[in-house]
């Protein structure tokens, strides 16, 4: 854990306005910002983690807890919205068992919100890790997020 | 290096690929496409070429923007004018290697249109079809036809000689002839570009930024997106020229992590500069030195406004501030900095390339040159177009976009974003220029164009953007922060069956405190959306607060589904779907929705139409006088 934190590290000088660059860093490898980190990211940027904390609940794209293996963010755009996309993330929700913001149990599938996704002309969207599918309907959300069956809590 | 040399050796190349005795095929993989199945027929393809023993090259282009007929294929032959596919699937993918490359038959009832010179029978050619006939390609002429991760492709077809020229002028010259141009900034204020950044140079001082704005908040919006993967050389030509003009070393661009496409090829574009000596010191001999540094966005629309945008590439909260200073004197790191939109560093570099009058011959007299619109929503051909500024709404959305799918009606469309505002028929004959539409209500924007039909419910719309702009609301300003909010929960109510009668005043005066209160554009726009509806539809807020009713029986509380008794067969699709058990009947007996149980959440209705119609959705008002 250490070291690929060093390594993430080492290609940083230090300075405060590399804090953004560092954190996407962070989560990009850990999957999500853990607090153990974010200490030594404290020491490493000498701010406070208040700060740091400040800085990255500012900003949506930071996550505090582990995602599924394929993370789903439903586009919640305008143009995904004027054509269905509420329903697509009840769909979705009720689909996986989880509400928007949750994990499954199994740690599968995490589920999220999000602003556009720039694939408007063929919406309704979702991006599944760096992949974007297109045109779901409440048809295909079980084609698309097959997943074992898990007992429900 | 020396400047003609790579000309000539990337013409040389570029040339090649028409001229070579391999079929050539281009497959159309931005977003758009790789989302549509782009791989897919890539791997079909090349299976199919080896099976048939047959060479071609392939080349992953860029998105051309016809989204809707993605995924999109162009197959040049030797000699031939260039056969553009649209709507590729597996098999028709393989249909056309054997029968075009093989067997030379070109298959037309698959073809879109053909591109160069030449013509092939029963395929129309591609410029003259309904939706490219009204367009004209500046911005995006090389789009879906060069390759995007091939730098000598972009300069085969001119690319960077503007800025050859640029820095074989005075600074003051190049700033003369953006003017001569009358480009306005794209990002949405429209602000003369020339101006800027002549302020940027005014206010002295040795390090000067520059900053690219590639953070394309707006929902619906897709052109900075689009360009950036089809063609980022011709943003980051733009960039060195901007940089040269205001005298600054170093420009960061400021791009979205949702697009992770589009900071790939930025990636790889600026890899590709520095090995031509694009970037780093003296410049092709001239003594400029400069270079580029990419900053990821992390999510929040207000990073869009330029003091929020600064403060997030320093590494801060992206809460803006207050104007003046203005960046062009006190901006990052508080050094005098442009920020520019992705599409007008784009024009500044075709600008270059061609000449300000070029650029000026189309448009109006104060809206000059050609602007990019995402065309989406409820529309019949949804994609990335470009037509010169005053070109008409319904030009835009009949004649281009083929108007509403489903022999549905037109009911608004939504321009500027969150920003903007909502427009109904009466304004389709508007052109859209800056000016008709800041008087129409709404603002040009970005160039988001998002077409609503009778089934949306505009209430319901001005519940979204109020959700939207309140949730991105940096919450440094009480108006817009509580203000927004409250807002969200009055027209949340109405969309409830909650509205009171008192609740339209009530909404056009939180309008006005906001707008008045707030400190940046997020805020001072935030009330927008509600206020063009209310002034335009104010009958369906009307409908939903007296009546119990929506026009558009969008809203939950205000519609019920119905399953037709002499329709249904009994198929059991149905009653397979339902989330709740809502509902009931025999195999093969119609079926019936326990209307207290029913969420309403639309799934059996969507599986039922089209196959047989045997459900509908009325005003729950019906339904309880039925009972
Ligand atoms: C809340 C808010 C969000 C904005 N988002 C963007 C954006 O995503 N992209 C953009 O280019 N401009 C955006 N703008 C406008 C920019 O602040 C700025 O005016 C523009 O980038 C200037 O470039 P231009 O002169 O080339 O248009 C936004 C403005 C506000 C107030
Ligand atoms: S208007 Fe809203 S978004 Fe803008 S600074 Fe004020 S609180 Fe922040
Ligand atoms: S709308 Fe949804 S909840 Fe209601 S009956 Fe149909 S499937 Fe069931
Ligand atoms: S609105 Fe959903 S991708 Fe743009």
């Amino acid at each position: 854990m250490e070291d690929k934190l060093n390594e993430i590290l080492s290609s940083y000088g230090g300075e405060k306005s590399e804090l953004i660059p560092i954190l996407q860093d962070i989560q990009s490898n850990y999957g999500y910002l853990p607090e153990d980190i974010i200490i030594e990211l404290s020491n490493f940027l000498k701010m406070p983690e208040s700060e740091i904390y400040g800085v990255a609940t500012f900003y949506s794209q930071f996550r505090f807890t582990p995602v599924g293996k394929k993370h789903i963010m439903v586009c919640t755009g305008t143009a995904c919205h004027v054509q269905g996309a509420p329903q697509i993330v009840a769909g979705i929700e009720r689909h996986l068992g989880i509400k928007e913001g949750e994990v499954t149990i199994d740690l599968e599938y995490s589920l999220e919100s999000v602003g556009c996704l720039g694939c408007c002309a063929l919406a309704p969207c979702a991006m599944v890790n760096d992949e974007v599918e297109s045109h779901i309907s409440l048809k295909n959300i079980k084609r698309l997020f097959k997943r074992k069956k898990i007992k429900k809590k | 290096m020396n400047f003609d040399k790579i000309v000539k050796t990337a013409k040389k190349e570029y040339k090649s690929l028409y001229k070579s005795e391999n079929p050539l095929i281009l497959i159309g993989s931005a977003t758009c496409g790789r989302s549509a199945g782009a791989a897919l027929v890539k791997s079909v393809i090349q299976d199919e070429l080896e099976k048939n023993n047959a060479n071609a090259e392939i080349i992953e282009v860029g998105c051309i923007g016809l989204c809707y007929a993605e995924p999109i294929i162009t197959i040049f032959k030797q000699g031939k004018p260039g056969i553009f596919y649209g709507n590729v699937t597996k098999k028709t993918a393989k249909e056309i290697i054997r029968s075009y490359i093989v067997e030379d038959d070109p298959l037309p009832e698959y073809a879109l249109g053909t591109i160069g010179e030449g013509k092939i029978e029963g395929i129309p050619l591609f410029f003259d079809t309904e939706v490219l006939k009204p367009q004209v390609r500046r911005i995006l002429r090389n789009c879906g036809i060069i390759d995007p991760k091939n730098i000598n492709h972009y300069i085969a077809n001119d690319g960077y000689s503007g800025f050859m020229d640029a820095i074989e002028m005075a600074p003051e010259e190049v700033i003369e002839k953006i003017k001569e141009s009358g480009l306005r900034g794209r990002g949405g204020a429209g602000f003369p570009t020339w101006m800027k950044w002549q302020f940027c140079r005014d206010s002295g001082g040795e390090t000067r930024y520059l900053i690219c704005n590639a953070d394309e908040g707006d929902p619906g919006a897709f052109m900075n997106r689009s360009l950036l993967e089809s063609d980022p050389h011709s943003v980051l030509e733009g960039i060195l020229i901007a940089g040269y003009v205001i005298g600054a070393k170093k420009a960061y661009i400021y791009c979205r992590a949702e697009y992770p496409l589009a900071l790939d090829h930025l990636k790889h574009a600026i890899k590709q500069m520095r090995e031509y000596g694009f970037l780093g010191e003296n410049i092709c001999g001239s003594g400029f030195n400069f270079d580029i540094e990419i900053k990821e966005g992390a999510g929040a629309f207000v990073c869009g406004e330029e003091t929020a945008l600064i403060a997030s590439v320093e590494g801060k909260r992206g809460t803006p501030r207050t104007r003046p200073p203005f960046p062009t004197t006190s901006g990052l790191f508080g050094k005098p900095t442009v920020i520019n939109n992705v599409e007008t560093l784009a024009s500044v570099a075709l600008i270059m390339q061609k000449n300000p009058d070029k650029f000026a011959e189309f448009g109006t007299d104060s809206s000059k040159g050609t602007k990019t619109f995402s065309l989406v929503g409820e529309i019949e051909r949804p994609g990335l177009i470009e037509v010169p500024l005053g070109t008409t709404l319904r030009e835009v959305i009949f004649d281009i976009g083929g108007g509403i799918p489903g022999g549905k009606k037109f009911k608004a469309v939504q321009i500027g974003g969150p920003s903007g505002g909502c427009l109904p028929e009466n304004f389709l004959d508007t052109p859209i220029d800056y000016d008709s539409m800041t008087m129409a209500g709404a603002i040009m924007g970005s160039g988001g164009l998002v077409i609503m039909d009778e089934s949306t419910c505009m209430v319901e719309v001005s519940r979204y953007f109020l959700e939207f702009s309140q949730r991105e609301s940096c919450g440094k300003c009480v108006p817009c922060r509580l203000g927004a909010k409250q807002m969200l929960d009055v027209l949340t109510d109405i969309t409830e069956g909650k509205g009171k009668p008192e609740d339209v005043q009530l909404l056009k005066d939180l309008s006005e405190g906001i707008k008045m209160g707030s400190l940046c554009g997020l805020g001072q726009n935030t009330p927008n959306p509600v206020l063009t509806t209310l002034k335009y539809f104010e009958n369906e807020y009307n409908a939903h607060i007296n009546d119990d009713f929506c026009p558009a029986l969008a809203c939950k509380e205000f519609i019920a589904y119905r399953i037709l008794t002499e329709e249904c067969n009994g198929c059991r699709l149905c009653f397979k779907s339902c989330p709740v058990d809502a509902i009931s009947g025999e195999k093969k007996q119609p079926h019936v929705i326990d209307q207290e149980k029913c969420i309403k959440c639309g799934t059996c209705i969507e599986l039922c139409s089209g196959k047989y119609d045997a459900m509908e959705c009325i005003p729950k008002i019906e339904m309880d006088e039925g009972k």
